[in-house]
């Protein structure tokens, strides 16, 4: 009772001093600039300098702190602005001049410049809030709750918003009870199998020894991924606090957080969130005055996809080559240095300490019988609001494409969705009305995998797509095993042909039978998947496939080699040279009625007339099959 | 494993020795009633009461598929290589009845060059199946470590530290590696046979 009372008390005073220090900051405006990755690529740095720059000059008493993402990363530089008497009022798109007018006209004359603003963070009676749009009403925000809106780089935020209450909680109970809690909830692994996070855990506690290690998976590697990125960007010691709880669970005295090399501005923000959190006793000897020990080191990864997979991850800390090893053994039983292993995602430790706090009955309430929880998906491709979502799971996609994402660019009609990433697979319109689980995503012959979710237009090929996506595999494959190291490589070279228009017809049911063995003969799950992207093309694309091999045709008008560039000439103005000039071979002419023609054998196919030919004619074309010269001519 | 009891399941990577199966060749697939799906041979250790079928449609099918894949990588012409009629690939097609030409596949072999910079033995990549044998005696049985895998994916290769010629690396030329490989990538040189 004693040992409860001390972690109860010190987490306490910890919480309360963060509690007083945040309080403060609300009494005078505060800033809060977006910087994670997504933001700086947009210009976040420049924005945060020029409001640190016009607030110093003007001897403003306004705190100006770096946040990370809250998920509209279309609208990134996203700003929001906290001004006593005012409602939080969240900006998008901010650049330099608008930053210096939000400093002149709202921190200093009161004018919160409502036409810039995106919403309101809570509900006032002056403007809407995410809630009132229909991304807000669909999405179901957990583990991005806080990311955007609390400082990264210090731990008081985290704590005010209830940090590490889970962790004090668990601390005061058994660590058996904290794994019955975690196997009630029927967490399932947010890395991309869906294993049940309980029995994973389960397993490694009931393993003899005494040496256990546990692991944060963060080798974020799918092409249009940035999920665990932007997580650990913005909130890293929430994944910290599930990697402890789960530490505390299955008695394991060294925990890892293997990131990728790649991402440096999440590395720094462990970094620092390590330090603070050791600072507090939170990590290290005897956490908040229990007598648990536990410390974790950062491993950065090498930029390797197949490093993701966990035997190879093992494999990499432990200094060899990162290649996969055959299993059983599983981790959970011989995984680091051949001692008892959890290894879990980033999104799935970041759930840990809501589950913890708020009870497994609660987590079950949300999403589906079998897939509790909410999925969280990087929307990227031809969606208008590209970004962060996190919604129910048994969400359809056509909400989470039409409604969260708010539908396709320039209102094109929609083709497929490619979910995840290169171990996932193609899903076509008659799919939209597919409730997403683990389950259900598996039955469509694609994978929820880490999460990415690339929305695709008519303008994509879909052989080209599994082709893309076949040739990151292929060049990711360790090479250990024949299937993976051979076959990916002849389905390459054969999707390569089709969309170079020397297919032939019988290479589409071999690409399916290589398909198909190269699923069951490989070592591990990336070869294991590799082939999904080429089957789920097949399955729902087969005409796009027979185009190409049989009319030499690419109906996306895609493929370089199965189109030619033309222009109509009833179309093409006089009086317009702009797609001479933007020819870099000079390929198109002036004929003697002053029209524009391209000659085809000087073609590269460039693309740069097309989109040099101004929108008032629009006459430049894409054909396909190509235009064949007459001979002579 | 069966091979103890004259059934021959094909294997190109499998070493008793090692503590843990390589599984890379992906050859020594079998069905094991009560399981959904064929397992490899070398991975699955066995139990009382457990029936294995060597031969099944599946089994047959994997075996073929992960075979041409390797034909595909592998400079054929039997006829001039030093392994000739004691070849491993040789004998799983003959178990097999497997043809040793592509029919499906393209051929993905590259014309590379052999390596003679050994006394005693010559090393050709473009046979070299990656099976891994040769690394493990190098590096567990003789303790030398001269030979590793470099690279990934379809260019992983069998190859001294740094890519340099076997002849001038670490290698101490004993042999061992010549000895396991169970195809032509690293043969004696004929004026050494029996030395």
């Amino acid at each position: 009772m004693s040992a409860t009372g001390t972690i109860i008390q010190t987490y306490e005073s910890l919480k309360k001093a963060a509690v007083g220090k945040v309080e403060a900051l609300k009494q005078k405006p505060l800033v809060l600039v977006g910087t994670a990755t997504c933001g700086r690529a947009a210009g976040a740095l420049n924005v945060l300098q020029t409001f640190r720059n016009e607030i110093s000059c003007r001897n403003l008493d306004v705190e100006v702190k770096e946040v990370g993402c809250i998920g509209h990363c279309y609208a990134e530089p996203v700003v929001i602005i906290a001004k006593p008497g005012f409602p939080a009022l969240c900006y998008g798109s901010v650049d330099e001049g608008m930053a210096g007018r939000l400093v002149v006209d709202f921190l200093i004359n009161d004018d919160p410049c409502y036409e810039f603003a995106m919403a309101a963070l809570e509900p006032n009676d002056q403007f809407p809030t995410f809630a009132d749009f229909p991304r807000g009403v669909y999405e179901k925000k957990i583990i991005l709750a806080d990311c955007g809106l609390i400082d990264p780089e210090d731990i008081d935020h985290y704590l005010a918003h209830d940090g590490y209450a889970a962790l004090a909680k668990a601390l005061t109970m058994d660590p058996a009870e904290v794994l019955e809690e975690i196997k009630n909830s029927k967490l399932r692994g947010r890395g991309g199998a869906g294993f049940p996070t309980g029995l994973k855990w389960e397993a490694c506690r009931n393993a003899s020894g005494n040496q256990k290690y546990v692991i944060c998976n963060a080798d974020e590697g799918d092409p249009g991924a940035f999920m665990d990125r932007a997580i650990l960007e913005s909130n890293p010691h929430q994944v910290l606090e599930g990697l402890i709880i789960a530490a505390y669970t299955v008695g394991a005295g060294q925990g890892y957080i293997y990131v990728r090399a790649e991402y440096p501005l999440a590395v720094a923000r462990i970094r620092t969130a390590l330090e603070q959190a050791r600072e507090k006793r939170l990590l290290g000897e005897s956490i908040l005055g229990s007598n648990f020990n536990f410390d974790i080191k950062i491993f950065q990864g090498s930029g390797a996809f197949v490093c993701g997979e966990e035997t190879s991850l093992i494999a990499s800390i432990e200094g060899f080559a990162g290649v996969p090893n055959h299993r059983p053994p599983y981790p959970a039983q011989a995984g680091l240095h051949r001692k008892p292993t959890v290894i879990n995602n980033v999104k799935t430790l970041s759930y840990v300490p809501h589950i913890i706090r708020n009870g497994s009955g609660w987590f079950k309430s949300i999403g589906t019988p079998d897939s509790p929880g909410t999925a969280v998906f990087a929307l990227a491709g031809k969606v208008v609001s590209t970004g962060l979502a996190e919604v129910p799971m048994g969400t359809t996609l056509r909400t989470l494409v039409y409604d969260v994402g708010n539908g396709i660019k320039e209102d094109k009609p929609f083709k497929a969705v490619q979910i995840g990433g290169p171990s996932g697979g193609c899903l076509p319109e008659s799919a939209l009305d597919l409730s997403i689980d683990f389950d259900s995503l598996q039955q469509a012959g694609a994978m929820m995998g880490s999460g990415g979710l690339v929305v695709l237009d008519e303008d994509d090929c879909m052989v080209e797509i599994a082709r893309f996506f076949l040739d990151f595999t292929q060049k990711e494959s360790c090479g250990k095993c024949t299937f993976c190291r051979l076959g990916t490589k002849q389905m390459l070279d054969i999707l390569t042909e089709i969309t170079e228009g020397r297919g032939k017809p019988e290479d589409i049911d071999l690409l399916w039978e290589l398909a198909e063995d190269i699923k069951a003969g490989s070592l591990c799950g990336l070869g294991k998947t590799a082939p999904n992207p080429v089957l789920t093309t097949i399955r729902y694309f087969r005409h796009e496939y027979e185009a190409h091999i049989q009319e030499g045709r690419c109906p996306a008008l895609m493929c370089k080699e199965l189109i030619s560039y033309a222009i109509i000439p009833e179309k093409c103005s006089k009086l317009c040279n702009v797609c001479i000039g933007s020819c870099p071979v000079e390929a198109i002419y002036t004929r003697d009625d002053m029209l524009k023609a391209i000659y085809l054998d000087k073609c590269v196919k460039c693309n740069s007339c097309m989109v040099a030919c101004p929108p008032q004619y629009k006459a430049v074309v894409k054909v396909s099959p190509p235009i064949v010269e007459k001979g002579g001519s | 494993m069966a091979l103890d009891n004259g059934i021959y399941i094909p294997h190109l990577c499998g070493l008793r020795e090692s503590e843990r199966p390589a599984a890379s060749c992906r050859l020594c697939f079998v069905e094991v009633e009560g399981l959904p799906n064929p397992v490899t041979a070398c991975t699955l250790p066995v139990s009382e009461g457990m029936i294995v079928h060597t031969r099944t449609p599946r089994v047959d099918r994997l075996v073929r598929t992960g075979f041409e894949l390797l034909l595909s990588n592998h400079r054929l012409r039997c006829g001039k290589c030093e392994k000739n009629e004691n070849c491993e690939l040789q004998k799983i097609a003959r178990e097999r009845g497997l043809k040793l030409r592509l029919s499906r596949l393209r051929p993905l072999t590259t014309e590379v060059p052999v390596d003679e910079s050994p006394k005693t033995f010559k090393y050709d990549p473009g046979r070299c199946v990656l099976c891994g044998m040769c690394v493990w005696v190098c590096h567990h049985q003789t303790k030398v470590g001269a030979i590793g895998f470099i690279r990934r994916g379809i260019s992983r290769k069998v190859a001294a530290f740094g890519d340099v010629p076997l002849g001038e690396s670490r290698c101490t030329e004993c042999g061992e590696c010549v000895r396991v490989c169970p195809v032509g990538a690293l043969t004696f040189k004929e004026k050494f046979w029996g030395v």
